[in-house]
């Protein structure tokens, strides 16, 4: 009898579906708290620079004068510590895993920069004395 | 007078995915002599504590291994807690306990894969790996990652996992003990497969003590020595007796660690019923002064965590002895007199990690 120990479990295997998913036909659900990779609101942020400062693998860079957040997205250990520390909660871990790449590339975004304020300055002098002359 | 030959086996080999390399002296086809040789994967983990704050190097200390990635990252805290003077919440350590099990699940169903596989038993090892896919499953969703789980920190948990999912857990691993009985009927009853574990690679009980034997290995040569009877994380509220076999051979190797899957089961039970509710971590403030030794029971056997502060945020000295190199001078000395058809399944079940033993 010790011989067909694995008998049933062979002919359960010939009579159900298969263990494993059909790749990428039918895709991955992953669980909420997944760490995918890092994306970014960067409409909201402040550029506080602290994820840069938590980033344990020096993934980030933030760049105060320029606007610019920059990731490494190879460098990124999804440790979810620069997502804990956002004083805006512009940080958000997706589920999904970066792109295989063959390249260490890096992502950068960046917001607007204002334009000069001395230009609007003038047309408000001018309104100002406008109705002031009124 | 037979003829004596070297034959290297490794550092790459079908049967290890990791690199040892060990020169086999054979008298024909006897092995009489092994001559390891380690150092293939060093990485220089333990120098990167003096350029890492204390609190980053949690994600270092967890990438030592990839199997036991919970307990190195939750060794490496405790030790830090304990020179700190840190009180951990009752959750956090309940739930210290139950990842820890978590990993002692996968860990040997993974072994017990590794095992089929390098006799050639194809569908057993898949069905391992099946089982253990369900763990990973219940890693992802409770921790977020599937081998690198990044929850420990100094002074706690980083998540809480609320008691819906862990009952959820306790229904999976109902299921799982369910399947798990049958495919043990294979591991321990089948012919084949107790042809080639049974009688092979001995070691007695005094050359297991005299030698620092650890884990499986040891307690399979009848030891009964658990590093989980220290009493660190929930441990001490659980109730548990080592589990040992007197008859140390690869046999009993293999029975040894398929009760410890079914023992874990039970101490994740027992973890479920009691975790009180409350804070996973607690705050810290300031750095660590002082030093400790902190030893944890891994699924391979016990591990020593050695961490030296100095007042700054940067340590001095971490230094870890892993279980795989504790085993090593055991599993040479149960080489000595084995066929060399044996020496892949006699490695085997020490369940080597040359990762952790090189950092």
């Amino acid at each position: 009898m010790s011989k067909i120990n694995f008998t049933k479990t062979a002919f359960h295997n010939l009579f159900h579906k298969p263990a494993t998913r059909m790749y990428p036909q039918q895709p991955r659900v992953y669980p909420q708290r997944t760490r995918g990779h890092v994306s970014i609101d960067i409409n909201t942020c402040i550029f506080c620079g602290m994820c840069m400062r938590k980033c344990p693998t020096g993934a980030i860079s933030v760049d105060r004068a320029a606007k610019t957040w920059t990731i490494q997205r190879f460098g990124c250990i999804q440790c979810n510590c620069c997502v804990e520390s956002c004083p805006k909660k512009c940080l958000e871990m997706l589920q999904q895993y970066p792109d295989p790449s063959s390249e260490k590339y890096t992502e950068s975004f960046s917001q607007p920069v204002p334009p000069p304020k001395a230009e609007p300055v003038k047309p408000a002098q001018t309104e100002s004395a406008g109705k002031e002359q009124a | 007078m037979s003829m004596r030959s070297v034959v290297p086996f490794g550092p790459q080999h079908p049967v290890l995915p990791e690199p040892i390399h060990l020169d086999l002296v054979l008298e024909d086809e006897k092995v009489v002599e092994a001559v390891p040789s380690i150092g293939f994967v060093h990485r220089g983990l333990e120098k990167l504590v003096e350029k890492k704050d204390f609190n980053e190097y949690v994600y270092v200390a967890e990438r030592i291994c990839g199997i036991c990635s919970f307990m190195h990252g939750m060794g490496y805290c405790e030790a830090v807690e304990h020179i700190m003077d840190i009180e951990l919440p009752p959750r956090a350590k309940f739930l210290r306990t139950i990842w820890c099990e978590m990993s002692r699940i996968h860990s040997h169903l993974l072994w017990l894969g590794l095992l089929a596989d390098a006799f050639g038993f194809e569908s057993l090892f898949m069905q391992s790996w099946r089982l253990r896919e369900k763990v990973l499953d219940m890693f992802e969703a409770s921790t977020g990652g599937r081998v690198i789980f990044s929850v420990n920190k100094i002074g706690g948990q980083r998540k809480d996992v609320d008691n819906d999912m862990l009952h959820d857990f306790l229904r999976h691993f109902d299921e799982m003990e369910q399947e798990l009985k049958t495919l043990s009927k294979t591991f321990l009853n089948d012919y084949a497969v107790c042809s080639r574990l049974k009688d092979v690679g001995f070691l007695t009980k005094e050359q297991a003590v005299e030698l620092g034997a650890v884990g499986p290995f040891m307690r399979a040569s009848g030891v009964a020595l658990d590093n989980r009877k220290l009493g660190y994380a929930a441990y001490p509220e659980i109730e548990f007796e080592p589990i040992t076999s007197n008859v140390g051979d690869c046999y009993a190797r293999c029975d040894v660690r398929i009760r410890e899957i079914f023992q874990s089961f039970d101490i994740i039970r027992q973890a479920v019923g009691k975790i009180p509710d409350g804070e996973v971590s607690v705050p810290v403030k300031g750095f660590p002064k002082g030093e400790h030794f902190m030893r944890v029971e891994q699924p391979r056997g016990e591990a020593i965590y050695y961490v030296k502060a100095n007042g700054t945020k940067n340590l001095d000295r971490v230094r870890v002895r892993t279980p795989t190199f504790a085993n090593l001078p055991g599993m040479l000395e149960t080489l000595k007199g084995c066929q060399l058809a044996d020496v892949p399944i006699l490695i085997l079940t020490i369940d080597p990690c040359i990762s952790c033993t090189e950092r």
